[in-house]
């Protein structure tokens, strides 16, 4: 009975791997990841190389705005990533890998900043 | 009886108890309702390792961050990067992100010439990439902006060269991907080794999304 559910399992290999969202995308699901993802990149490309805002910090930060929302392009229609794939728990691994990934980057940077300030003789011009 | 008996072999020594533990309850582990294909936990711990992946990204962005200002009076980023070829490094990845897509499509139709048409057209792509990297990195240690030469130019070599060296062996596993697709054709086995690196190669180019933004275009801003 086992032996034989699962090998039916493999008969239908991925035909009926649509159920649960996993690694499967349409045409139109990867036409739309591209077209965004081309507009996200060309954006940032030419706000930077033709400095079109006139400052660079408002540039900064509005380019990495361009590049969060073309992770978001990419996860959802090039890896597929939904709430519900492998039972919750893609994007559960995803949530916490982030978590960590902000407390590096925002930890590394505060931690380094404080210790430069507090170890130069003088105040060192960040940037 | 019996299954009890066999689940107690499953502590002997020198036995595999996963070998054994699907014969005890198999329902346990397979949705009988076939909401779930035996390959599911393949992409879900192939997940697991890009995630952690992720963290070792992590780690040299946070590098880069603190210490991509420290020239030690060498060039800065303004003076090295040449954007216009950054953007066309990066319309390689994404162009081969989505011919990996398409060859997926074929995959998903079963058409296995067409498959490797794409995988190859990917490999291409990803060849472009390599090879235009290499490129930037030899123009920049011929100018003496060697890896040696500043904290900058060590953690912009580190970040940038880990994932060209990513992009490299991601294209050794597209190679040998393909012998095997010719060798046994589109069988669940190839359909879930060409998943599992259609998934790393997305996840290559999710991570240049933050390399071309956070290192390249915010080094010109500075």
């Amino acid at each position: 009975m086992s032996a034989a559910s699962k090998a039916g399992h493999d008969d239908h290999g991925h035909g009926h791997g649509h159920a649960d969202g996993g690694s499967h995308g349409t045409f139109k699901d990867y036409m739309t990841g591209f077209v965004l993802s081309v507009i996200l990149t060309a954006i940032p490309f030419i706000l930077v190389m033709g400095n079109v805002l006139g400052n660079d910090r408002i540039t900064g930060i509005v380019i990495m705005g361009f590049a969060v929302a073309q992770i978001v392009v990419h996860m959802i229609y090039f890896l597929h990533m939904n709430t519900k794939s492998e039972g919750g728990w893609t994007i559960l691994a995803l949530i916490f890998t982030l978590t960590l990934v902000i407390i590096t980057l925002a930890g590394s940077l505060w931690v380094m900043y404080h210790l430069n300030t507090n170890m130069m003789p003088q105040h060192m011009h960040m940037g | 009886m019996a299954t009890q008996s066999s689940a107690a072999m499953n502590f002997e020594p020198g036995r595999s108890p996963s070998v054994t533990i699907p014969q005890v309850d198999p329902t346990a582990f397979y949705d009988a309702k076939g909401e779930h294909h035996p390959e599911g936990s393949t992409m879900l711990g192939f997940w697991l390792y890009l995630m952690s992946d992720c963290l070792i990204f992590a780690a040299l962005f946070a590098t880069y961050a603190v210490v991509g200002r420290n020239y030690a009076a060498g060039p800065s980023p303004k003076d090295l990067f040449d954007l216009p070829l950054v953007a066309l490094n990066t319309s390689m990845l994404l162009f081969s992100s989505i011919t990996y897509g398409f060859a997926m499509l074929e995959m998903e139709k079963g058409d296995l010439s067409r498959v490797q048409i794409w995988l190859a057209i990917t490999g291409l792509f990803g060849l472009a990439f390599v090879g235009l990297e290499l490129y930037e990195f030899h123009h920049l240690i011929h100018e003496g902006a060697t890896p040696q030469r500043s904290a900058f130019l060590s953690a912009f070599f580190t970040l940038v060269g880990t994932h060209g060296l990513h992009v490299s062996l991601g294209i050794v596993w597209l190679v040998t991907l393909m012998a095997q697709v010719h060798k046994r054709g589109l069988v669940p086995e190839n359909k879930r080794r060409l998943l599992c690196l259609s998934m790393f190669w997305h996840f290559l180019d999710v991570i240049w999304i933050g390399v071309f933004t956070f290192v390249y275009l915010m080094g010109v801003l500075q």
